[in-house]
């Protein structure tokens, strides 16, 4: 199961890396679904069934099928592509690397101090839902709520 | 059961995060930065699986249930906000929409 982890790991961000270097845009999508299923693997080994199944069916399944729509729709084709590869320039890309490579060493020195080890046990369905409709059920809610209004505002935005 | 120790697991969450700032810092393509944001949206899901997995408590599967109703709510206005800006400017180009009209 610990190989499947660091497996996992290195498959998320190799595909995550590609997912910004790409200028073809269908090819980072399919990048993207990569390396959202390798983290779906990930969350089966850290013991969260339920997260991985909802990682599979809504990350990789609903949202990443909503963004292809919009990319079929707008038709972009080989134009786009030449473009984006012309606006790739060395300088646009070091300083943000560079900035955002110190905030992640940062990071890394600053989660280096943790010495916990992580025993994995599985944590299900009954669990979650129990607290979901149980101390959670505000949130609960309140993320209807905001589905509803991102529903309506999407019906608005997208209609000519 | 062998143990993972748990700054793997937030070391990997760190690096998504920052493989999708790069991104959406650099590229110009609209949909490109909104597939940044979700790579960062996913990466704070990942870091709340693995903390909840360290205590052996649920809260965090319940915060990462949150985190992607708020990415598929945050997709569904954004690619529309992204439909109706190709409608007006026949582009993607991020950058057009810099200036302000006043």
């Amino acid at each position: 199961m610990i190989i499947l982890f660091y497996l996992a790991a290195i498959i998320a961000v190799i595909s995550t890396l590609c997912v910004i270097v790409q200028s073809n845009i269908v090819h980072a999508l399919i990048y993207l679904i990569l390396s959202l299923l390798a983290v779906a693997v990930i969350f089966y080994v850290l013991g969260a069934p339920f997260a991985a199944m909802l990682e599979a069916i809504v990350y990789a399944g609903a949202i990443m099928v909503l963004f292809l729509f919009v990319i079929m729709m707008l038709n972009l084709g080989q134009r786009s592509t030449d473009q984006e590869r012309s606006w790739m320039t060395a300088k646009g890309w070091i300083a943000p690397s560079v900035m955002a490579a110190i905030l992640l060493a940062q990071l890394l020195y600053v989660l280096g101090g943790y010495e916990y080890d992580l025993v994995p046990v599985e944590v299900g369905v009954m669990e979650v839902s129990a607290l979901l409709f149980g101390p959670y059920v505000l949130a609960v809610e309140l993320a209807s709520i905001l589905l509803l209004a991102g529903l309506i505002s999407a019906y608005h935005l997208a209609k000519k | 059961m062998q143990t993972i120790p748990i700054e793997h697991g937030l070391i990997l969450a760190s690096i998504l995060f920052a493989i999708g700032l790069i991104g959406v810092l650099t590229r110009r393509n609209v949909i490109f930065v909104l597939m940044s944001l979700e790579i960062m949206l996913n990466a704070t899901g990942l870091a709340f699986i693995v903390a909840s997995s360290r205590w052996g408590h649920a809260e965090g599967q319940v915060m990462f249930i949150m985190i992607l109703t708020l990415a598929a709510a945050e997709v569904a206005i954004g690619l529309g906000l992204i439909i109706q800006m190709y409608r007006r400017y026949h582009t993607v180009d991020i950058s057009l929409l810099s200036g302000m009209k006043g």
